[in-house]
């Protein structure tokens, strides 16, 4: 499990991280949204320590993080960045063996990752000869060629297309079902709601919410129904409890007072005719973004 | 996380797998190996060159007549034509086919030499008595050769390290430029990738200049001039051991330079300043080569002892302290630039935009 514990970091006069704390669990995605300038990045610096904080600290299972520990990270910074005349494989095995890996582990696991995201027919092309997409597979590659401990990947998804984001995020989920945390930011929130198990919200530098989705879902549900009835719904209006915000002949959304409002309006729906459709409303994650950064 | 995860390597390994792909990348690059082969060509051309002018020195031409055949003859010096009388001989020289004539006279040497249009003053000279010449410090070494050596010290290491200094500077450029540096940074400890690089171009650059100077050996040996090698020798001795650690000195140089800023068209304003402090010493060489005094300072400034102190040695004017001396002085200042260059280099390296300014990147 990695922790973030009060992180505080300036630009000069700019306080670009204040007080960030948040926790990303082993084995779980855990999704990282926020605004241009929010300081996903620089969150993402200071926990790799390619940049210091100015307090705070990280934590690998409960102990400070080391230099030797961060070796072990896997990384795929915002700013992306191969060498342009090096060969795919040849460059992502010059990475493997700077994380400590002999020549013959770099080379087959550079192999089988390159084959998984689907470059094993481009291995020996020059990065600069391969598409913007197939670049951003081999930066990938080049994140988890030496078997990380911990994944940070900076908008992984920008400029993929849509089978590339299912090939990416296929070899993410089994990364992370071998029990690593993985940390990712994006800003493509109808991926992250479908990938992520955990969510971090931050705007201006503060954690404006996180924890599990489904969580955080509960916790910014409305007491809003959607009903669908065969006939008219014009009684709902006079029902006690219910304020109607929407409504079209038989269609209707409303929020209710309580649950055994809700149960009522369904018992006597039922009873006053056919039921297509009776739903609590549930957030999506794009709602819930722009409700907690205001 | 209790898995066998890989760790990182020690810092010599990583420091040559860096290296290892630095000269990797340079052979592979076309530039490099056509500019290297053009160098090695040059050497050789000149080398070749110096030896067929060297053996083809011709004895001036002269035409002498009577009296005056015998007095040319003795003195070996001269191609002689006989001719049979004064116009003859004028006529010689006026067609060219002599650089002047003698001719018997009257005069205290009894001869007039008869040249073109103005005095043939080689002629001259090799037929007049010089008074006697007594040298109270003789040098050992002939001016000429004192200035090709001055001259090969300096270009060698002018070339060299503008050249590859240039090339430490791009790569690092080429890292900030392409981002790379994010993870090589999240990777391996800055100063590991700033000891790579400037030990893997080091490396280049030994390399080259080992092959010149066996090109340039052979060469010399095979075209009947290795007395010019034999007199040279014991100060290239000198000059290597100065090269080397003058050239690690520049490379953390530039290196920290390149660091300084994002884009390669920024980086010609970035290493301005180094480059001067290699050409400086390249033009006092030439200018000064002479002058003992200035020599003498040259010889214990880093940044042109590596040209100064062998070139002493060469001329026999240093005491054997001396480059011991000036070493110490070499690679304690290198000692101290490698420390300001990491610093500069480790602060320079996540700033992206425009070129960062040498204070901040010291201060921060």
């Amino acid at each position: 499990m990695l922790e973030l514990h009060s992180i505080n970091r300036s630009f000069g006069e700019r306080r670009v991280l204040r007080d960030v704390s948040f926790t990303v669990s082993g084995g779980r995605m855990t999704g990282f949204v926020g605004g241009n300038g929010a300081g996903k990045t620089t969150t993402m610096r200071v926990i790799l320590g390619v940049l210091g904080a100015d307090s705070g600290t990280v934590s690998l299972d409960g102990s400070p993080l080391t230099a030797e520990q961060r070796t072990r990270f896997g990384y795929m910074p915002e700013e992306r960045g191969l060498y342009p005349k090096m060969k795919v494989a040849e460059q992502i095995v010059y990475l493997g063996r700077l994380h400590g890996m002999s020549p013959a582990q770099a080379k087959s696991s550079t192999e089988s990752l390159l084959e998984r995201l689907g470059l094993g027919e481009r291995v020996d092309d020059t990065v600069e000869s391969l598409s913007l997409g197939n670049q951003q597979r081999a930066q990938i590659a080049a994140a988890l060629v030496h078997d990380p401990e911990v994944l940070v990947l900076d908008e992984p998804f920008s400029g993929l297309d849509p089978i590339a984001v299912e090939v990416v995020l296929n070899v993410l989920k089994d990364f992370a079902a071998t029990g690593a945390p993985v940390l990712f930011s994006s800003h493509q929130l109808d991926i992250v709601e479908r990938l992520c198990d955990d969510l971090v919200v931050i705007a201006d530098g503060e954690i404006r919410a996180s924890g599990s989705r489904e969580g955080l879902r509960a916790e910014h549900t409305l007491p809003r129904y959607e009903l669908q009835l065969g006939g008219d719904a014009g009684w709902l209006r006079d029902e006690p409890g219910v304020t109607v915000l929407d409504f079209d002949g038989g269609y209707s959304v409303f929020d209710v007072d309580s649950d055994a409002t809700a149960q009522r309006v369904l018992q006597r729906a039922i009873a006053s005719g056919t039921v297509e459709r009776f739903a609590p409303q549930l957030p999506s994650l794009s709602q819930i973004f722009r409700e907690v950064i205001q | 996380m209790s898995t066998a995860r890989y760790s990182s390597p020690a810092t010599l390994p990583a420091v040559w797998l860096v290296a290892e792909r630095e000269i990797r990348m340079r052979l592979r690059s076309k530039a490099f190996l056509v500019s290297t082969g053009i160098l090695m060509l040059i050497v050789l051309g000149s080398v070749v060159a110096g030896g067929i002018f060297g053996a083809n020195q011709e004895l001036p031409k002269v035409a002498a007549v009577g009296s005056a055949v015998s007095a040319v003859e003795e003195t070996k010096a001269f191609t002689v034509t006989e001719a049979d009388s004064v116009e003859d001989a004028e006529a010689l020289v006026r067609d060219g086919s002599v650089d002047a004539a003698v001719v018997p006279s009257e005069g205290a040497t009894k001869l007039t030499v008869i040249g073109l249009d103005e005095a043939p003053s080689t002629v001259v000279s090799l037929l007049s008595v010089a008074p006697q010449v007594e040298i109270l410090e003789p040098s050992d070494q002939n001016s000429g050769i004192v200035y090709l050596v001055a001259i090969a010290f300096g270009v060698i290491f002018f070339s060299s390290a503008l050249t590859f200094g240039q090339l430490i500077a791009q790569s690092v450029v080429e890292e900030k430029q392409t981002r790379i540096v994010e993870i090589l940074m999240a990777t391996v400890p800055v100063r590991v990738l700033l000891a790579g690089k400037v030990v893997g171009n080091s490396l280049l650059a030994f390399g080259q200049i080992l092959a010149i100077a066996v090109l340039a050996g052979v060469g010399l040996l095979a075209t009947g001039q290795d007395i010019l090698l034999a007199e040279v020798g014991p100060s290239i001795g000198w000059f290597l051991v100065f090269f080397v650690i003058g050239f690690v000195m520049l490379a953390a140089m530039f290196a920290a330079a390149g660091s300084l800023v994002s884009r390669q068209e920024d980086m010609a304003t970035a290493i301005t300043p180094i480059t001067f402090l290699i050409m400086i010493p390249y033009f006092l060489v030439i200018f000064f080569y002479d002058n003992p005094l200035v020599l003498g300072i040259m010889s214990y400034v880093p940044f042109s002892a590596p040209i100064g102190m062998p070139l002493r040695v060469f001329l026999g004017i240093a005491e054997w302290w001396e480059p011991l001396l000036s070493l110490v002085i070499l690679v304690v200042s290198t000692l101290a630039i490698i420390a300001i260059g990491s610093r500069i280099y480790a602060n320079g390296l996540l700033r992206m935009g425009a070129p960062v300014k040498l204070k901040d990147a010291l201060k921060a």
